[in-house]
């Protein structure tokens, strides 16, 4: 098959990059199953029969939600001195990311367990105790896998092993941090403002 | 470009005439497949007690006339593109002195796709409104004077009946009056569901509502005629979800009091003690209520007046002596896994309840 | 061998899907031969209650999930790089670990039948339907273990599919040759895309949902605890929002096997193209505001029946309207009756009578007489027996030459098709008429004297037709694999990227990428004085 007659040469014929539609699909999917809890979680607000209710155990996580928003900040910045070729601030802004995430991360740590040995509210607790576990559960459980990406990478630029050309693949899964970050802005919404 | 059979012409010919004459009878075999069942429709009862075609209450009558008007114009639909898929196979198939060329190559018109898309959208729109308007009557019905009410609880794998009106709790077999169009009698169902979902499915009498844990619902049926109809479970439940049967007894108004008033009593004073006893030391009365005794259990269907009923089980078998024994001694022999569990008595002891059984009338 | 558990080719993982497909089916019928003879009769006593329980949930459950994605997902994965002339998927180890994935959920969900006390009785396999409503599936209803492995295995094959649906979306958007613009693709390719993206956003839900229940049957979650306040509706409303669209993901591919073998065999392009491409993007859309269509009878107020009575006649529309070009493209061509045309005129037939059906349930009050009855077990066997099965027969004679070389049998498939067809009516067309007399679905016997008795007689014995067919069809596919006579690269004078290499392609699919001018590559080789890029 020839290019008769066609002035079409490989650069001049472009595709979206496989890695980002790749990370949207992922991010579509999963947007799905949130939703699906979300929906489910406002469905079940006010419907518990007994039980310790949002107003009575929940506060308001400020501070690990401020440092989850800002480490998509850190991360945007990180991505920015990558393509740059910037490799120290790389280094550093990456490593902030990592740090403001495993804060927030600390931080739900210390919620649940004040909520389950303190006020004996677990998932078998009511309705909104199963609604509030998962759903901020799952979110955590993305969060934590963003970590594990995030440290792989800090490990690899330790080692000298990321360049400037990774850039793209970097960026591709900083679209799964920022999504971690969305939701968290949604489940934030739902549980801390509306469900209160 | 190679083609790996050749054709014969005259093979070629006879298969088109064959499968054309094929498809023509399969045509006229569905064309009969359909008609003879609409026509034993229209004979309501001779085939089958459960037509949905044979509607004999307002909310089956309703959903009857809609459903013949659908029937008409997807009928239409069908004989017109079937007509013309079959036009088109016979008309364009290839010929011998064809096969080294093409056709004329025809990409699309636009307004063929604009026809084909606003004609289905004012069928749409026939469709839905018609459709919309039947909903409303039948869902958003309001109950007239003299309605009858009753609380259908449904259980793994039967039915309790309760008309909170007269203090009357059945199970199994539902009476209702006999509804007069001038002037309507309706019974007014609240569904509910002690375990799993179940659905509500007499078919000559109303489309179907399912009973749901935490989540109750209300169906109406007004029968213009007396008579026993039948239906049964149609949402599946689990093991015996398949005799979980319903026999809806429509009577005259005269019948339905008399039946009512007879609910009402207690079991009368038993002459049999044994049984009686019995049926508390072998632990019936935990799940089982006889009215005017110790036993209140609420598990299984209200005993009071078994002996008022046609079958056991919910429509599983008859009621009759024989059966009743058999049951008593292992359900599980006419409805393997219903909730009843086999009884460990004697030979003896089995006759006395059953004997004790035969009294509550 | 190791090549192949290791592969990331995706004409082998295609094929692995196939097969893979092809042995769930035989198994899906024998579970439906087993339950037929059981029903044959009033009051049969065949098999026993719990038994035939465990067969139905077991048949849906596997049609769906190790029959019907596998195989979609087997063509697709196979077919879609070589009709964009990409050498291979975006993604090909996520395509081999979606297929291992989806393989192991099905044997998961098989191994209950050896895990419990009677192989005879089909172990513990799952009883609740393969709709699994709550509570039925609550701890306290289903004691033991079989609802986790439904459960279980469908988390596996779900987190399957998901990586298919996203490998075909990164694969048409970021893979196609120079010179294919989205305009310019197949229509196998467009619904490939429509069906992965559509994958991404209903098994997700499903997903979702069975999480929930996993959490209520081990760590006490209430999601569908009526005792706690929960809802069951909720469970039916998520099941559905997957449900629905599932079943356009499995049709969707199944219109571009259509799509590419009318043209074919009628020797004329497509008719409408764009407007078939609307219409499947606009289905895709639709098909996930309909799901409730499931639950009219489960007492949503009259608004909320009324708003899903809609939604679900509205996306009767664009379906229509891909019946129509396709009949358009057969008007005025020239018909070659060879099988695989023979099937897509079968599954023409039998998708409008399913699609009609399908609209007397969309319409709620008859649907309150009509659901959860066999009225619903004929149509929805009707689209996926005479509109899938017979779509995907008319692909494997298709593209079975291409996939190994060798023509299948024409005699053979000839038999297939008619005796298929026959069984097919015999049992399905019959099987409408208990569900418009009352029989309810899912049970295990029925009375007498209710007029069901002589029905299902007849779909019994259909049943015997369309084994015997399925048998002639997998002698042919061995005879033909073995000694058909040889294909060469375009046996049936197509036009589309895959007939332009050898049967089979090599691993690289084509010696250099090619570039293409309109929709159909090779006709424009094949007419140089009037190829179609003048027209599109």
């Amino acid at each position: 098959m020839s290019a008769t007659g066609l002035n079409m040469t490989a650069s001049t014929w472009q595709l979206p990059s496989r890695g980002k539609v790749g990370m949207i699909c992922l991010i579509i999917a999963e947007s799905a199953i949130f939703t699906i809890f979300v929906a489910a979680y406002v469905f079940y607000i006010g419907k518990s029969l007994n039980g310790p209710t949002p107003r009575e155990v929940l506060r308001v996580p400020i501070v690990g939600t401020i440092c989850l928003l800002s480490s998509s900040l850190t991360m945007h910045w990180a991505i920015a001195r990558l393509r740059q070729g910037q490799m120290a601030a790389f280094r550093i802004c990456w490593f902030l990311t990592l740090l403001l995430g495993a804060i927030f991360i600390g931080g739900t740590t210390l919620e649940w367990r004040h909520l389950i040995y303190q006020d004996g509210f677990t998932i078998q607790t009511n309705l909104f105790g199963t609604t509030y576990y998962s759903l901020v559960g799952l979110h955590a459980s993305h969060v934590i896998v963003g970590l594990i990406g995030l440290t792989i990478v800090m490990i690899l630029t330790l080692l000298g092993k990321v360049k400037r050309e990774h850039s793209e693949r970097c960026e591709v899964f900083s679209l799964y941090w920022h999504f971690v970050d969305a939701v968290w802005v949604v489940v934030f919404t739902t549980v801390y403002i509306v469900g209160r | 470009m190679e083609e790996a059979q050749t054709h014969d012409p005259r093979a070629c010919r006879a298969r088109h005439l064959v499968r054309r004459s094929l498809l023509v009878a399969g045509q006229v075999a569905i064309g009969a497949f359909v008609s003879s069942a609409a026509e034993s429709a229209w004979a309501s009862d001779p085939v089958s007690p459960t037509n949905i075609f044979a509607p004999d209450s307002t909310p089956a009558h309703s959903i009857y006339r809609l459903s013949i008007f659908e029937l008409e114009i997807l009928g239409a639909i069908f004989v017109v593109v079937f007509s013309l898929l079959l036009y088109a196979v016979i008309r364009f198939r290839e010929r011998k002195h064809e096969e080294a060329s093409e056709p004329p190559q025809i990409y699309g018109s636009n307004q063929m796709e604009l026809a084909w898309t606003v004609l289905p959208v004012l069928i749409v729109v026939v469709l839905f409104l018609s459709t919309a308007q039947v909903i409303h009557r039948v869902q958003d019905a309001r109950e007239p004077e003299g309605t009858i009410e009753v609380t259908a609880v449904a259980h793994q794998f039967w039915w309790e009946y309760r008309y909170p009106q007269f203090g009357v709790v059945a199970a199994n077999e539902l009476h209702v009056p006999v509804s007069d169009p001038a002037r309507p009698t309706p019974t007014y169902l609240h569904l509910l569901s002690a375990d799993v979902d179940h659905s509500f499915w007499v078919p000559r009498l109303a489309g179907k509502t399912d009973l749901i844990p935490n989540h109750p619902n209300d169906m109406w049926i007004d029968p213009h005629e007396t008579g026993l109809f039948l239906g049964q479970c149609a949402q599946y439940c689990g093991t015996q979800h398949a005799k979980m049967l319903l026999r809806v007894y429509v009577e005259s108004r005269e019948d339905f009091d008399r039946w009512v008033h007879t609910q009402q009593q207690q079991a009368a004073a038993s002459p049999s003690a044994a049984g009686s006893a019995l049926f508390v030391a072998k632990a019936c009365f935990v799940c089982h209520t006889i009215r005017g005794t110790t036993s209140v259990g609420q598990a299984g269907p209200d005993l009071t007046h078994l002996m008022s009923r046609d079958t056991l089980g919910s429509g599983a078998v008859p009621n009759t002596p024989e059966n009743l024994l058999k049951w008593v001694r292992n359900p599980d022999t006419f409805k393997p896994g219903t909730r009843m569990p086999a009884s460990d008595v004697t030979d003896q002891e089995l006759s006395q309840i059953v004997d004790y059984l035969m009294t509550l009338r | 061998m190791y090549e192949w558990l290791g592969t990331g080719d995706h004409k082998k993982i295609g094929l692995m899907y196939i097969v893979y497909a092809l042995l769930f089916l035989v198994v899906m019928g024998v579970e439906a031969v087993l339950m037929r003879i059981q029903l044959t009769h009033a009051n049969a006593t065949f098999l026993s209650p719990e038994l035939f329980n465990r067969l139905f949930t077991l048949h849906g459950t596997t049609g769906v999930f190790f029959v019907a994605m596998p195989i979609l997902f087997g063509f697709g994965n196979y077919l879609v790089p070589l009709m964009i002339g990409a050498r291979d998927m975006a993604y090909p180890r996520l395509n081999a670990f979606g297929f291992w994935m989806t393989a192991f959920g099905g044997l998961l969900l098989y191994a209950s039948f050896f895990a419990g006390d009677s192989v005879a009785q089909a172990g513990i396999a799952p009883d609740v339907g393969w709709f699994a409503y709550a509570p039925l599936t609550a701890t306290a209803f289903s004691p033991g273990h079989s609802t986790d492995y439904w459960n279980l295995s469908l988390l596996l094959a779900g987190v399957g599919s998901i990586s298919g649906g996203a490998n075909f979306v990164a694969t048409i958007l970021s893979m196609r040759c120079p010179g294919m613009t989205l305009g310019r693709m197949p229509l196998l390719a467009w619904m490939n895309l429509v069906m992965g993206g559509l994958v991404l956003v209903t098994i997700s839900p499903l997903t979702a949902a069975q999480l929930m229940l996993m959490g209520d049957r081990y760590l006490g979650a209430h999601f569908f605890d009526t005792q706690a306040g929960g809802s069951v509706v909720m469970w039916m409303h998520f099941f559905w929002i997957f449900g629905h669209p599932e079943v356009y993901v499995l049709i969707i591919p199944c219109f571009a096997f259509i799509s590419e073998i009318i043209p074919v065999f009628s020797r004329k392009a497509i008719f409408g193209y764009p407007a078939m491409v609307a219409a499947t993007t606009s289905i895709g859309f639709v098909s996930l505001g309909v799901w409730a269509h499931h639950m009219f009878t489960v007492g949503m107020p009259s608004y909320g029946n009324a708003f899903f009575v809609l939604t679900t006649m509205v996306v009767a529309v664009p379906t229509g309207i891909k019946i129509f070009n396709w009949l358009a493209t057969i008007w005025g061509g020239r018909i070659r009756f060879r099988t695989p045309m023979l099937f897509a005129l079968g599954f023409l037939f039998q998708f409008l009578i399913g699609g009609l059906t399908g609209i007397m349930l969309a319409t709620a009050p008859f649907d309150w007489q009509l659901g959860n009855s066999y009225f619903v077990v004929a149509h929805f066997h009707y689209v996926i027996v005479g509109g899938i099965l017979f779509s995907i027969f008319a692909a494997f004679y298709y593209w079975f030459p291409k996939m190994t070389g060798r023509m299948l049998n024409e005699t053979l498939g000839k038999w297939h098709f008619w005796i298929l067809l026959i069984g097919f009516h015999l049992t399905f067309d019959s099987l409408h008429i208990p569900g418009l007399l009352g029989m309810p679905r899912r049970v295990y016997t029925y009375e007498a004297g209710r007029g069901w008795e002589s029905w299902n007689m007849i779909a019994s014995i259909g049943v015997i037709f369309q084994g015997v067919a399925v048998l002639i069809f997998v002698y042919n596919m061995i005879q033909s694999y073995v000694k058909g006579t040889p294909a060469g690269n375009d046996p049936w004078d197509a036009w589309t990227l895959e007939w332009a290499t050898t049967s089979p392609p090599p691993e690289y699919n084509f010696a250099t990428v090619p570039t293409v001018h309109s929709r159909r590559p090779l006709w424009d080789i094949k007419h140089p004085d009037d190829p179609d890029s003048k027209y599109e």
